[in-house]
This record gives C-alpha cells, sequence and structure tokens, in this order.
C-alpha cells in the first residue's frame, strides 16, 4: 500500500471491508492519481476491470465545498454514467482545480457474458470517507459505496 | 457488542443510557447470542441517532441490527415536527422504500415440482435482474411525474395488475403527498429505464413453500396452509431512489451548519422537517415510494404472465407488499396522548397490529403481515403485526449479513452454491455467479433466530415460515 521511501508513491487501489456493502480506496503520488485510482477500485467492485476495453471516452465535471464531498461527487458521477449509459470504465483521468474537478473515463458497453458484472453500485457514501496524505506522501481517497 | 456497555431490560431488550448528547436511550431488541454477534457500530450509531433533535422515545435497533450509514440497518426513529425534528437522508438510506411483497398462488408446493424448471426458466427470461438490465417500459417525462405521483396505482391504471391489490400495499398503494418537482432530473434519468426490474445485490423474486405453520388461524386468516406455494419479489425503488438519497445527502450535509446541525458522522445528513430542504426530501422520498410500490407492481404483473403460460390454474392474489426503507408521517400513542410523528425505518417493516384503521377489511381482525426476507436458499418468515407501541410498530427486516462480500467471495464459489443449492432442491438463476457467491446462503445470519427474538420480545407473532423453491437473483 505505501510507496518505497524516496520514490514517488506508486498509484494504486484497494478494496476494504464492511459489512453490508464495500469500501473503495485509492492511492497515488497526488489528490488527483488518487481520486481516479478510487474510480478503478469502484470498477472492481463490480467486475474485473481487465476486461474493460477502454474504447470510448465520456467526460464528467464536478464541485463540492471540500475534497472529501468532491471525491463522493466524482464516484457518483461514474455510478451516474454507468447506470444511464449502460457502460462499464477502466481508465480514468481527472485534473482538480480547488474544488472542482473535470475527468474522463474510458470504456465500453456492458457485455454480460464477459464483464460477468456481480452487483450495480447504488451511490457512493460518506461512511469511512477520507481524502487524506499518509506520512509518506502518498494521497489516499477512500468511502464506501453501497451495493 | 460489549454487554457490559448494556443495561440488560429483559432477555430480549437491552438498553443504552443516554449519556452526552445523547436526549434518549438506546433499545435494542434481541437475544443475547444476538447482541453478542452483533457490530460496535450498532452501538456508536444507536448513540448518535439518540442525539438527534426531536426524537422521541429511544432511538430502537431490531434483531438483526447491523452497521448502516448514519442509522444502524435494523434501525427505528421517529421525531416530532413541533419539538425540532428533522428528517435524514441518511436514516432512509440509498434504497429507498425497499421493500418485499407476498403473493399466494392457490397452488402448492409439489405442483410447482412438476414445472419448477422450466417455471424457473421462464421467470429468469421475463424478470429484468442484474446489472444493465431493463424494463419493457420506458418512462417520458409527463408519465414519470404520473408514476412518481401515483406509485401502484399508476401502475394498476397502466394495465400492471389489478385494482384488489392495491388494499393490500401499505398507503392503498399510493403515498400521499410526493413531489415530482423535487425529483432532480438525473434521478429520474436514471429510472427511465428501470421500471420493471429486480436491481442487483440481496434483490430477488422467488417461488416459495409453506414449510411450517406456527400459528393455523393466523395463517389462515391470510390465506395460507401448510405445503402452499407463494411468491415473494425483494426489491426497491432502483437508480431514481439511489439518486435521490445521493442527492439528498450532499444537499443536507451541506445546509446542516447552516440549520445549526452538529452531525457526528455525515451520514446522519438530516434537516429539520420544518425546513424549506426538509419539506422538500419528503416530497422526493414520498415520489421514491411511489416508484418502489409501482416498481413491484410492474413485477408481480409479469409474474403473473408467466404463471398464465405454465400454470394457468394459478391465482397470484397479493398477500400483502411492505417497504422497509422509509421515512413516513404517522400517528403514535406517547406516554397515552396522539402524537404525529416522522417515523424512520431503516432495515425495519411496519407491523400495524389488530384494528389498525389501515388495513384492508379481510386483514384489520388478524393483523397487518410482516414478510421477513431471507437470503436465497434459507427461510423467509411471515409474522402477524401485534400494534405493540414499543419502536412505534416496527419489527426486523431480513437476515442481515454476517459476513462481507469479500470474505463470502474468497469462501464460496458462484457455480459450488448454484449446485449445492440445486441438490437441495432450490433452482437459483441469475446472471452473475460473482454475485450469487457474494450473496452465498452462509453469508447471512440465521433469519429464523432474529424471528424468533423478534416474537419473543413482542414486536410480531410468527404465523409461517417458507423455504425456497426457486429463486431468480438480481
Amino acid at each position: 500500500m505505501s510507496a518505497e521511501t524516496g520514490a514517488r508513491p506508486r498509484a494504486g487501489w484497494q478494496h476494504f471491508q464492511h459489512m453490508a456493502d464495500i469500501g473503495v480506496d485509492g492511492h497515488g503520488a497526488t489528490l488527483a492519481e488518487a481520486f481516479e485510482q478510487a474510480a478503478l477500485a469502484m470498477t472492481a467492485v463490480i467486475t474485473d476491470p481487465s476486461r474493460v476495453h477502454p474504447d470510448t471516452a465520456i467526460a464528467v465535471s464536478c464541485t463540492a465545498p471540500d475534497d472529501e464531498l468532491l471525491l463522493v461527487d466524482w464516484l457518483n458521477a461514474w455510478v451516474y454514467e454507468m447506470a444511464t449509459r449502460d457502460m462499464l470504465f477502466s481508465r480514468f483521468e481527472v485534473t482538480i482545480e480547488g474544488h472542482a474537478l473535470r475527468g474522463t473515463g474510458w470504456g465500453e458497453p456492458v457485455d454480460l457474458h464477459r464483464h460477468q458484472p456481480a452487483v450495480e453500485i447504488k451511490g457512493a457514501t460518506y461512511t469511512e470517507l477520507c481524502v487524506c496524505q499518509d506520512a509518506d506522501s502518498t494521497w489516499h481517497a477512500r468511502c464506501v459505496v453501497d451495493v | 457488542m460489549d454487554l457490559s456497555l448494556l443495561q440488560k431490560i429483559s432477555a430480549t431488550l437491552w438498553r443504552i443510557e443516554p449519556t452526552g448528547a445523547m436526549h434518549v436511550p438506546g433499545l435494542l431488541f434481541a437475544d443475547e447470542a444476538l447482541v453478542r454477534a452483533m457490530d460496535h457500530k450498532v452501538y456508536d450509531q444507536l448513540c448518535n441517532v439518540a442525539s438527534l433533535p426531536g426524537i422521541v422515545g429511544a432511538a430502537y435497533a431490531m434483531p438483526d441490527a447491523h452497521w448502516g450509514y448514519g442509522f444502524p440497518i435494523g434501525g427505528v426513529a421517529a421525531f416530532d415536527p413541533d419539538h425540532g425534528g428533522i428528517v435524514s437522508a441518511g436514516g432512509v438510506g440509498f434504497d429507498i422504500s425497499c421493500g418485499v411483497r407476498t403473493l399466494l398462488t392457490g397452488l402448492t408446493g409439489q405442483q410447482i415440482e412438476a414445472v419448477k424448471r422450466p417455471l424457473a426458466d421462464r421467470l429468469y427470461q421475463t424478470i429484468p435482474a442484474g446489472v444493465g438490465s431493463h424494463g419493457r417500459l420506458r418512462l417520458a417525462n409527463r408519465e414519470m411525474d404520473a408514476m412518481l405521483r401515483g406509485g401502484a396505482r399508476w401502475a394498476v391504471e397502466a394495465g400492471y395488475g389489478q385494482t384488489a391489490d392495491l388494499d393490500r400495499i401499505e398507503e392503498g398503494g399510493r403515498m400521499a403527498g410526493a413531489d415530482p418537482e423535487q425529483v432532480s432530473r438525473h434521478a429520474k434519468e436514471r429510472q427511465r429505464e428501470e421500471m420493471g426490474t429486480l436491481g442487483s445485490g440481496n434483490h430477488y423474486l422467488e417461488v416459495q413453500e409453506v414449510v411450517e405453520v406456527f400459528d393455523p388461524e393466523m395463517a389462515a386468516a391470510f390465506g395460507l396452509a401448510l405445503g402452499d406455494a407463494v411468491i415473494s419479489i425483494h426489491c426497491g425503488s432502483r437508480g431514481l431512489g439511489h439518486q435521490i438519497g445521493t442527492d439528498y445527502l450532499k444537499a443536507m450535509v451541506i445546509a446542516a451548519p447552516g440549520h445549526g446541525l452538529h452531525l457526528p458522522d455525515r451520514e446522519l445528513a438530516c434537516a429539520p422537517l420544518d425546513s424549506e430542504l426538509g419539506r422538500a426530501y419528503l416530497g422526493a422520498i414520498r415520489a421514491g415510494i411511489n416508484c418502489a410500490l409501482a416498481n413491484r407492481q410492474i413485477l408481480t404483473h409479469l409474474a403473473r404472465e408467466t404463471f398464465a403460460e405454465l400454470l394457468p390454474e394459478a391465482r397470484l392474489d397479493l398477500l400483502y407488499d411492505v417497504s422497509h426503507n422509509t421515512c413516513k408521517e404517522e400517528e403514535h400513542r406517547v406516554e397515552g396522548r396522539p402524537r404525529r410523528l416522522f417515523v424512520h425505518r431503516k432495515g425495519a417493516t411496519r407491523a400495524f397490529g389488530p384494528g389498525h384503521a389501515s388495513l384492508p377489511a379481510e386483514l384489520r381482525a388478524a393483523g397487518q403481515p410482516v414478510i421477513i426476507g431471507g437470503s436465497m436458499g434459507t427461510s423467509s418468515h411471515i409474522l402477524a403485526g401485534l400494534g405493540s407501541q414499543q419502536a412505534f410498530a416496527s419489527a426486523c427486516h431480513g437476515a442481515g449479513r454476517s459476513m462481507s462480500r469479500h470474505q463470502a467471495t474468497r469462501r464460496w464459489q458462484g457455480r459450488a452454491v448454484v449446485d449445492e443449492l440445486s441438490g437441495r432442491g432450490i433452482l437459483i438463476r441469475s446472471p452473475s455467479l460473482r454475485g450469487v457467491a457474494e450473496e452465498a446462503p452462509g453469508a447471512y445470519k440465521d433469519v429464523d433466530a432474529v424471528v424468533d427474538a423478534a416474537a419473543a420480545a413482542g414486536l410480531a407473532k410468527k404465523v409461517v415460515r417458507l423455504a425456497p423453491l426457486i429463486c431468480v437473483k438480481g
């Protein structure tokens, strides 16, 4: 989870446990990377992201009064795009300025056979919500998503 | 949960003494084994709920309580608008008016056995289930608003089901006071193609058999006898409800300081009942309740169509439809005095007793059917409300998970779960094997123990136990 001392923290994601649902935790060298990885972690709740071809780009933008609400908005923007477009996304890019962000996700329409989606996500929640930096400066963006 | 934190009132009632910011005590209805197995977060969350303004009586936890969002799942709390009471988007959660309805069939489990496999296959083809599934219906804006105002009544008028169904649905199938204007464009967009769909996670349509009768007289009043086949449908307000939850959680968190509300957990997001935002949310959530009622009504129609093809002698009459994620304005007697309260039930079922004015004439003597869904492969139960004023006439709603989805997928393979259940005569039909593994029966608490505790606590009376024959899993 943490990077080697002195090296640029590596971007990545993991899930953490919540009894009824599941937590997503993205990390990286920057706030933006942590957000991108958190979105990828959310895709991984539904399916294996490596099975999702990043063919089509969709853009989103959000504003919120602080970084944590911005993370929830960012994830919920993808919950909305997945639900209304019937798509899954496997690559994300975001730029964050203050408490506003503009992002792009790359993905493809859901293929039930290939993706075997396990659950749909109802929404990102404020439970275990945290946007913060480690002692080694790695950014983390995490919260529980309701499935 | 650490028992030393609680005062034992009886074998099935435990009290948290009000301390600090708590206005009222916390009360847990559960036996000792269930309390011990509960997450400590249930304790924290009950204490937080007890600290919200205008709370009346106590913050209650049902026997199936587990760690939720702000409120515990299996939580009940009522608020008085005349005493600064609040309404909480977190307290209702994302799946507004998620609930269960049970249909009688006029058939026995044995009659189902003869066509079980083709029936399972046909139901799976007919009932849209799982990620990305769509209903046959696509709602334009005007119809969307009519649905949000009309609920199951709108669905019946649109040709889904019969007028007699409406008596057997809480609120007569239509929640009054819905305001589609308070539902965002995004919420409506998410719902456009999701009418008449099950969704995923723990939602299902099951064909079940009555395998145990605890109270033959009450069972007869509900039209149930040993060996009967019934159908139960568990789902909610789909994307529309999820988006209403998302929209109002954010709005309430941002507005909280302006309303003078200090939230110990942002997930407790709430607004005074007597505020513009509080009223807007009530208008939206009532629209969400109608969406859930319409959704279950359309799924009922699809089930009837399928049964008519394969078992034309079946008569699918609705026994009852309950919602277990709601906030509703109700009258309750508190210390002998009637009061209008806004009762939040998050993973809790309303359990009105005999004689309640809202019950249809045929059920009034018996009390309200309280439908408790099990998990795939395990029992479900039908209880009868006792009208107990404990917890504002509420009971449990289901088993509750005992392990996370991750733990479940590490322990079970979807295919093995399907084969094992098939060996026990339970046919599972699901678009996702991983979804099946996450919902494996062993990942849930023992629903029988939960129901026994609810009955022992006097929240509701046991009537029959149901075992699944076919499960279409979202």
